[in-house]
């Protein structure tokens, strides 16, 4: 039976190997500073207590003023999962954040599809290009604000077209 | 694929996503959360019921539902034949790739319209189920289902039995699957892959067992391992998977009571509203883990639904597989992979 | 006229009842023909224009049943039914099949050389047809009685090599020249087997001509020869480029190879060719190994040839339909370290054998024939132990130690929530 991390628990456990990195917790979460990600995610893969050796999934979501990264964990010899987010992109102005690749590589194609559909940029990603959708497309679909094709057609007088 | 030669050697591989993206993600946001289970079946189009199963429990854990027992017990009886139906359709092409010019593809075909009839009677749709809802499933099983499973068991256990004589030990197939793409277990838990793969690796990580969901902790069935992690590792695995799947049926079939399938609409209203927050749940998927992360905003359509697909994760050490081989092996290595593009680029 | 043309019936008939007064043919009581005296030349010519006529005609009705037979042979393998649509039983498919290849576009890529192009589907389907030539279909049935047969058919069949290399080329696309050139390491890798396996059996009979093969085969070479068949077997089966040797027109990988570009009745020309191919390699191992049209008397000898053809054409289509392929390095590796080998063992002792009996009786080939087996026996095991071939070996499920860890260890008990959550 997989453990779940308890978001507090787990947000000391951090703060002991880097401090000033976490910004809150919760009960089944933790949020750490876009800046400290590589470094809080190299602790958690490879320090004895964390183990945290599989990435099941990296996903943003967009909230409107600020967009969120979103890391669930998995640790085999402990059967333990854990979940990381972060905030970036107050404001809606640029997104960046450092790219978890060098320490998961499972990574690659989720950080590259984030990209591609909510415009976060990944900073030291080995590939960092569109995944599904193709260079040149306007714009980031997953976004809140993104208007689709329907919705940006008008007739010239301003009633809906079919 | 653009893959570059030198001769017959590969020397460069670059995967090119995207021809079957259509924005489920983007969808989804937009449906009440029974309607995204119709979504869900498109993803990976061979392994429907399994998607529907992910979404299902994810959609439970954020709403707190409690699934009626009967409906859980035919959840997992449905899943369990789509990973045996995924994992022949798996099996099939790779022998096909192997150039056996369709024979074993057309057994295995043969067995997954057996199977794809049984979904019929429950379910009325053949691949695209959309069989699940929160709480459970959405019709009971038909008085003349339960000895037609019963038969087809017999017969898919015979079928599985034929594809291991006429092929598991064939000089042929050895000698064209094994010592093929060999990858360590510790590259691949850091490229994140899971399932079959991981498991023709030696290492023991099977969600059903580590992390039971429905009621895989009443059923008993054998952990599938091989150490060998090169493409016939991988073929046996499978094969032996569809076995331990028809084991874990007749444990259900035992098992079963009788009862509501789906929790009466006072319970469990038709237009769910979960509380805000959000959630990450994860199946054994038949090409590993399968997982949705769901955002709730409390309103009737998720906030941001996120499938965790295998078959894109799984692709990730493609590179490492395929620089170094055969021509010849391409396409037999990719197949080893069992990937479906639905899930691939949803 | 030699006395081995009148031996031949059919030729014998024909002429005999084309030609006017002959000597050849009074003195086997055809009293008149159809010509007036002296235009003997011309029945000869004419003799020889309706006799290639009738093979022609015959093999490529031939190839029409076997098509047939092919087609529905896979369906009953893979469990279905095969054509059953046009005609009864399904027989007028290849009938189809021809008039709608017939009709489609026929393409030239722009790029490619015309006259090559044009030339390499002729030039695969003239050897294939040519080789029935020196064929006996039945007592006294043939074109022709070349006391150098055997060489010739290992002559023509080689031209399939030149043909596939000429149309990939000519094609000018690059993967029909990658296909080719895989298949022209094959074909060429695989004649020095088919060649030398034949030596046994010329050895045995003493003679190079396929009449006097069939003549001497008092049991049949099959099994005195059990070697040569098996290598002769796999050589041909590699030189018809059938499965498990079909990496050249590998569907799933290279979309039909160096037949990439042609269409209509050129690739017509060529899946013909292959089939030709087939009924003639066939008809190749039923006279050099199955003793031809010999048989018992109340059967006629072309029944007997056509059953002993339709019995070896059975197996290849078995094999073809079983066998997944092999890859190209693998195919090549068998030639020359398996097959090779064995072909070199074989003749060492038929030489000998035939060194301590020249002219062997029956009860001498018999002897030779249970000194044969275990010798092919001994050396096909030794051989494929040569090669490394890892046959019938259990795989190994995981040893009981773990390879990785997983849940090896626990977390300290203020970490965790509940175990997992309610999935």
């Amino acid at each position: 039976m997989t453990t779940a991390w308890h978001g507090q628990a787990l947000a000391e456990a951090i703060e002991a190997f880097a401090p000033g990195a976490v910004v809150s917790s919760s009960d089944s979460d933790v949020w750490v500073e876009p800046s400290a990600i590589s470094s809080v995610c190299e602790g958690l893969k490879t320090r004895p207590e964390f183990k945290f050796d599989l990435l099941s999934s990296v996903t943003a979501v967009d909230y409107i003023d600020h967009f969120e990264v979103v890391y669930h964990l998995t640790s085999l010899p402990y059967a333990a999962t854990a979940v990381l987010k972060t905030k970036v992109g107050q404001g809606r102005t640029e997104a960046n954040v450092p790219s978890v690749v060098p320490v998961w590589r499972g990574a690659d194609y989720q950080e590259r599809e984030v990209w591609d559909l909510m415009g976060i940029r990944f900073d030291g990603h080995p590939n960092h290009k569109r995944i599904m959708l193709w260079e040149g497309f306007p714009g980031h679909p997953l976004r809140k604000d993104y208007v689709t094709y329907d919705q940006s057609i008008q007739a010239p007088n301003g009633e809906d077209d079919e | 694929m653009r893959v570059m030669f030198d001769g017959e050697e590969i020397v460069d591989v670059e995967p090119v996503f995207g021809y079957l993206h259509r924005g489920t993600e983007k969808l989804a946001e937009e449906r009440t959360y029974s309607q995204i289970i119709t979504l869900t079946d498109r993803m990976d189009y061979v392994s429907s019921m399994l998607n529907n199963q992910s979404y299902v429990l994810a959609v439970e854990k954020l709403a707190g539902i409690e699934a009626s027992p009967r409906g859980v017990w035919l959840r997992m009886i449905a899943s369990e034949l789509q990973r045996i139906a995924s994992h022949l359709v798996a099996t099939g092409f790779l022998l096909q790739d192997l150039g056996a010019l369709g024979t074993p593809l057309i057994y295995c075909m043969r067995e997954r319209e057996r199977i794809l009839d049984l979904f019929e009677m429950l379910c009325g749709a053949r691949i695209t189920n959309s069989y699940m809802r929160p709480g459970g499933v959405f019709m009971d099983a038909p008085d003349e289902f339960w000895p037609a499973l019963d038969r087809e068991l017999d017969d898919i256990v015979n079928t599985i039995d034929e594809l291991e004589a006429y092929l598991s030990g064939n000089e042929i197939i050895f000698s064209r699957t094994k010592g093929t793409a060999v990858l360590s277990p510790e590259l691949l838990i850091n490229a994140s892959i899971t399932g079959p793969m991981l498991r023709a690796s030696g290492v023991d990580w099977d969600l059903r067992h580590r992390d039971p969901y429905d009621y895989y902790d009443k059923v008993d069935f054998k952990r599938i391992l091989h150490t060998a992690s090169d493409n016939y590792a991988r073929y046996w695995v499978r094969v032996q998977e569809m076995r331990e799947s028809v084991k874990i049926v007749r444990q259900c079939m035992e098992q079963i009571e009788p009862g509501p399938v789906r929790p009466s609409f006072d319970d469990v209203p038709r237009l769910i509203r979960p509380p805000v927050g959000d959630v990450y749940s994860a199946i054994e998927g038949s090409k590993g883990e399968l997982g949705f992360y769901l955002v709730s905003d409390g309103s009737i359509a998720p906030y941001r639904m996120h499938a965790r697909a295998s078959s894109l994760i799984n692709l990730t050490l493609l590179r490492e597989m395929l620089i170094g081989e055969q021509f010849g092996d391409l396409f037999v290595i990719f197949g080893s992979v069992d990937l479906n593009m639905g899930e691939v680029d949803r | 006229m030699s006395a081995a043309f009148l031996d031949n019936s059919l030729w014998r008939n024909i002429y005999c009842v084309i030609a006017g007064e002959s000597t050849e043919c009074a003195a086997r009581d055809y009293s008149s023909g159809l010509l007036p005296g002296g235009m003997e030349w011309l029945a000869f010519l004419l003799s020889a224009l309706v006799v290639a006529a009738i093979f022609a005609n015959a093999i490529l009705g031939g190839v029409i049943v076997l098509i047939w037979g092919e087609r529905r042979l896979f369906g009953r393998f893979q469990n279905r039914t095969g054509p059953n649509r046009w005609g009864p039983w399904g027989t007028l498919t290849s009938v189809a099949d021809a008039i709608k290849t017939m009709f489609k576009e026929d393409l030239v890529p722009a790029e490619a050389d015309r006259i090559l192009f044009n030339l390499a589907p002729v030039m695969i389907a003239a050897p294939a047809l040519i080789v029935f030539s020196v064929i006996p279909v039945g007592v006294g049935t043939y074109v022709a009685d070349l006391n150098v047969g055997v060489l010739f058919i290992m002559a023509v069949t080689s031209l399939t090599t030149l043909s596939v290399l000429t149309a990939a080329w000519s094609s000018a696309n690059r993967i029909a020249i990658l296909s080719a050139l895989r298949s022209v390491a094959l074909l060429v890798s695989y004649e020095i087997p088919m060649a030398l396996a034949l030596v046994g059996v010329i050895m045995l009979a003493g003679s190079m001509s396929l009449g006097s093969i069939i003549e001497a085969q008092a049991i049949p070479f099959i099994l005195v020869q059990p070697l040569g068949f098996f290598v002769f077997f796999l050589a041909a089966m590699a030189e018809m480029a059938r499965a498990p040797f079909d990496l050249t027109e590998a569907e799933s990988e290279l979309a039909a190879g160096y037949l990439n570009d042609y269409a209509s009745m050129k690739f017509g020309l060529f899946f013909l060719a292959e089939f030709i191919a087939e009924l003639s390699t066939s008809a190749i191992i039923t006279t050099l190994f199955l003793s031809g049209w010999k048989g018992w008397d109340p059967i006629p000898s072309h029944l007997w040839f056509a059953v002993k053809l339709i019995l070896v054409l059975f197996v290849i289509i078995w094999f073809r339909m079983t066998l997944p392929r092999l890859r190209v390095d693998q195919v090549l590796k068998f030639a020359w370290k398996g097959l090779f080998e064995l072909t070199m063992i074989n003749i060492i002792v038929t030489a000998v054998l035939i060194a301590i009996w020249p002219e062997p009786s029956t009860t001498e080939l018999w002897i030779m024939a249970a000194i044969n087996w275990p010798v092919a026996i001994i050396s096909i095991w030794a051989v494929s132990k040569l090669l490394g071939t890892s046959s019938y070996e259990n795989p190994t499920p995981s040893a009981s130690a773990p390879i990785y860890p997983v849940g090896t260890e626990t977390l300290p008990a203020n970490a965790g929530v509940h175990g997992g959550g309610d999935k």
